[in-house]
Order: C-alpha cells, then structure tokens, then sequence
C-alpha cells in the first residue's frame, strides 16, 4: 500500500530524514514512533503529496506521489497533526465540502456525510461553527474529514494529541473499528496505545530509522527486556552476588531503604528467575517482604531505541 | 470541473463569511453612492463636456476608495490558510495547485464583481429620473464597467499573489496597496513628465489605470490596454502558482 524508497528531506542545511525506507502493506496498522523532531511529521507531509522529499520515491496503492499526485491522493485519507479546519463553515458544511472535493458522487454526499459523523459521534454537532468545537470535537470532525471519501489508506498524525483519556479512549477505539479493510499509519506519543492497536511499529529517531517490526518481536528482542525488583529486611552482603549468579538475570543494582535494601535485577525477555528468587529466599532464611516483577514496556523499548546520539 | 466548482463555491462563500467583507461592502456603497452624487453635482453647475459616466468615474473620489477595496477583498485568500495550516488538508486532497491559485482568484474576483453591481442601479435610476440616458452613450458606460472588470482582475491578482507570500493579513494587505498604488502613481508619471518626450509618454500611457479609464469612461475602446490587463493578470498568477507551490513545500 505504501512503498518508501531511500527518503530524504533536508530543510535549508538541515536534514529532517535521511535514507527512510520502508514499507506498509495492504491492511496493516502500523505505528509510526518517535521523539518529538524525529521527522514523523514531515515524513507523513511528504507521503500524502504536501511537500516533495529532497531524494526518494513514494508509491501510494500502485501510483506515484509525485507522477501520478492526483491518483495516489485519492487512495488516502489524511489527518494532519494540528487538524487545521476552517473556523467558519459548520461540521456537515465543512463535510460535505470535503466530500465533494474528494470525489465523491453528488448523489452519495449526504449518506457519507451521515455515515462519518455517525461513526465519529459528531451527530449532535452536525449544524455546530467549527470554531465553537471543543479540542477532542475538533479532532473527531478531522477523522470524520480523513474518512469521508472511504478511503483505503489513512495517514494519522498524532491523532490523540491534547485529547483527555477519556477521549483518547474513544478516539482510539474509533481507530480500531475503522481499522479493518483498511491500511493504516498512525504516529503517536501514547505508547500503550500502540501495543493495543498496531500489527507493526516503525521507530525513528533523528531522521532515521531505528527499528521496524511487531510490537512483540520488538519487546521479545528488546535487550533491557524484564525487570525484577526485591525487598528484604536487613539482608547479608552476599545477596547481590547470589541474585546475580541466577540464570536469566543480567545484573543487579541496589538502593537502601528504610529496614533494609532494594535490589533491581535486569533480566532476560524470557527468564522467569521469581521462582528462583523465592526459592533462595526460603534456603537462606532471608526477610522478603516484596517482589515485583515488571514486564517491558513499549515505553522501555522507546527510551531503549531513542536516547542518545 | 466538478473540484474546481466545489473550490470556487467555497472561495465565494467565505468571502462573505468575513466580517470584512461587509464593512467592505458598506463603505463601499457609501463611497461609490457619494462618488455618483457629487458627479451628478458637478455637472449640475455647470454645463460640462464630461458626461456623468466620467464624472462618477474618473476623479479623485473614485480612485481613493477603488485602490482600498483590492487589499481587503484578497487579504485572507491565502494568508489564513498558510496561518490556519488548513493548506495541508487543502492541497493533500485530489485537487490540483492550478485549481486553488485559480478558484481563490475567481473567488475575490467574483467579490469584486458583486460590489460592483449595485452602482449599475445609479445609472439606472439617473435614467429613470431624468429621463436621459446616463451615459449618453452606450458606449461610455460599457467601456467604463469593461474597464472595471479588466483593471480589476489585474489588481485582485496583484493582491492574491501577496497574500500568496505572507501568513498574515495586514502584510498582505500592506503590500497590495503598495503595489497598486505604486503602479497608480507611476501612471500619474504621464502628467507629471509633460515636457518629456512622446515615446515616454506613450510607454505610461500603455500601462496607466488613470489615462485607460479615461478613454474607455469615454467609450474610446482600445485593444492595447485589453491585452495588456489580460496579459498582465496571466503573468501574476502564473507567479502565485510558483509562490504558492515553493511556500507549501518549504512550509
Ligand atoms: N519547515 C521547516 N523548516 C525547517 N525545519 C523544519 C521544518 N519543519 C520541520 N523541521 C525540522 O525537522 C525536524 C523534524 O520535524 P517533524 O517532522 O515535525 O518531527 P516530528 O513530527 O517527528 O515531531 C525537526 O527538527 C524540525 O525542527
Ligand atoms: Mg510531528
């Protein structure tokens, strides 16, 4: 559906991205990662025909970006990331005006329109002034916008940004029911969000890309990828060497606390060394008064992947 | 067709759902009106060789209000879209950047074409009135109005092409005055310059609003000034689709 060759865009000195390729097939939702100024947006600008990359290629459904522009664009149903919107048309105005100029058939106009403001719940504020529209109405009137030609593709910039969780939640559960028979990509700073709803996640940072894969593989893959923290009261000095020895474990630090100390083991994705753990504590007759076990997150894998240079 | 009429009928929507617009239209109409009356006024003093399609057009009172209509009326055609972002889901739907940079033109220009039309009723009324023919000859009054629409389209280009160039209003504004009021002066050069030689005076006289409304308000038509109104307004939009396309991809 989407096909990314080599990719760059430099602004006057400055590189944005560099070398992008990539690749998102019919069907998929893939989540687009990365560190605010990482190149999301100007690499979603540059997908859906807004502005040319400085080298590259991007096909859209088969059809060039920049040979075919009109032919790809059709395919695609964006939202950009601070959802412009003209202040003063009203919703179903706004809606049927898109609608229109997306190609949609006179005669289906209003059933669409109907549709889109139906599945984002924008019934109630159909005859609303956009400007009068809340901040989570506004971006529900953006999705009904990407939606209203039925697209097969959807390109979402940071479609739950400044929302509340509660609209977050909806926004999000919108997301997945248009998911299906539909490609989408969606760049976001939420990151539970995108376990929940992603076949695939695509990680850039400082223009490039640093990881691309499921969600899984990249938890399973990630080298930070479980984490195991422990109290005991007044404990031996020969505790860290002993949890250290444990298969599974990488290493161990430790912190005092009020009665004792706290011990952090990093440990393999596929270790389960708690069983062990008890196990120690019960021969060696050591105060444990909490254990934890923390899975990684997608946020562990986030930080992992774009800290440093 | 069918997206270039959707753009158009957007464009001349909001030009009326500007609060600008009618304070446009409201001084407009006083202006114009008052410019008509003090026409009719003056030649009920004195017998004139003017007739009152010249008078009412070609004065002092005329130009001041007409060169102040352009910038407000093409202000915001693009500046607020460039401000707003919404150039981003303007310009990534199906539609081609040919069809915006024309639809925004059409959009102002079919404005300008509205404040116009109630003037016509003046005429009309004189004639009504009076029992003469305003214009006294078709001729006259046809050439002015052709005038209006030809001297208008140029000027509304000038205008769309600095909104084109700026994210702010008032700039656009500023710079459409500037450039059609420097063209204005220059054409004022032609009475200024007399002792100059003919050739100089020739060349303002090809480009002067001023000495063009007064032979077409004349019903002197020639096809000099009409090339070159239509000629230059090409030329300006052909400059605001390169401003436009080089400001979005740079954006
Ligand atoms: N029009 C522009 N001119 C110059 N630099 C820009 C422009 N747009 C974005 N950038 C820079 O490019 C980098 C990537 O920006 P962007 O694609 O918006 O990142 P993201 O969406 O991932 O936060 C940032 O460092 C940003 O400052
Ligand atoms: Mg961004």
């Amino acid at each position: 559906m989407i096909q990314v060759e080599q990719l760059t865009k430099r602004y006057a000195g400055f590189t944005a991205i560099k070398d992008l390729s990539f690749e998102v097939r019919k069907g998929e939702i893939v989540g687009f990662l990365g560190p605010n100024g990482a190149g999301k947006s100007t690499t979603m600008r540059i997908l859906t025909g807004y502005m040319p990359p400085t080298s590259g290629r991007v096909s859209i459904a088969g059809f060039d970006i920049f040979e075919q522009s009109v032919e790809a664009r059709r395919h695609i149903g964006y939202l950009p990331e601070s959802t412009p919107l003209y202040h003063d048309m009203r919703v179903n105005e706004y809606l049927r005006y898109r609608a229109a100029l997306k190609g949609v058939e006179s005669a289906n106009i209003r059933e669409r329109v109907g549709d889109v403001l139906e599945m984002c719940s924008l019934q109630e504020k159909e005859r609303a002034l956009i400007a009068t529209l809340s901040k989570g109405q506004r971006q529900r009137v953006g999705l009904a916008d990407a939606l209203v030609h039925d697209p097969d593709l959807l390109i979402l910039d940071e479609p739950t940004i400044g929302l509340d969780p509660n609209q977050i939640r909806q926004v999000r559960e919108l997301i997945k029911n248009l998911a299906h028979r539909r490609t989408v990509l969606i760049s976001t700073h939420i990151l539970p969000e995108v376990e929940m709803m992603c076949s695939r996640v695509i990680v850039i940072h400082k223009g490039r890309i640093r990881a691309a894969d499921t969600a899984e593989n990249l938890l399973r893959n990630h080298r930070a990828a479980g984490a195991i923290s422990l109290e005991l009261l007044n404990p031996p000095d020969s505790v860290r060497e002993a949890l250290t020895k444990l298969s599974g474990v990488k290493d161990v630090t430790e912190e005092p606390t009020e009665n004792g100390k706290r011990f952090h083991l990093r440990t393999d994705a596929d270790a389960h060394p708690a069983e062990d753990i008890l196990r120690m504590a019960w021969e060696k007759h050591w105060a444990l008064v909490e254990l934890n076990r923390r899975k990684p997150t997608m946020e562990d894998v986030f930080v992992d992947l774009t800290q440093g240079e | 067709m069918r997206v270039f009429l959707t753009l158009l009928g957007r464009e001349v929507k909001s030009s009326f759902y500007s609060p600008i617009a009618y304070v446009v239209i409201f001084f407009f109409l006083i202006a114009s009106g008052f410019n008509f009356y003090s026409g009719v006024a003056l030649l009920n003093q004195s017998p004139s060789e003017v007739t009152v399609v010249e008078a009412a057009f070609n004065t002092v009172l005329f130009w001041f209000p007409f060169v102040l209509i352009f910038p407000l009326i093409t202000m915001r055609t693009y500046a607020d879209e460039f401000r707003m972002g919404t150039i981003e889901t303007l310009t990534t739907a199906p539609v081609q950047d040919w069809q915006v940079v024309l639809s925004k033109f059409l959009g102002a220009y079919i404005f300008y074409t509205i404040l116009w039309s109630p003037s016509f009723l003046y005429f009309t009324a004189f004639t009504e009135i009076t029992g003469k023919q305003a214009a006294l000859a078709a001729g006259a009054f046809g050439g002015s109005y052709l005038f209006l629409l030809l001297v208008g389209a140029f000027y509304i280009a000038l205008g769309c092409l600095a909104s084109a160039l700026t994210s702010e209003q008032i700039n656009a504004a500023v710079m459409t005055f500037v450039a059609i009021f420097g063209s204005f002066v220059a054409g004022l050069l032609g009475f200024i310059l007399n002792s100059q030689s003919q050739a100089v005076r020739d060349i303002i006289a090809y480009f002067s609003a001023v000495e063009h409304m007064a032979d077409f308000s004349r019903g002197l038509i020639d096809s000099r000034p009409i090339i070159w109104y239509v000629s230059m307004t090409a030329l300006v939009l052909f400059m605001n689709l390169q401003v436009f396309q080089y400001r979005k991809w740079k954006a």
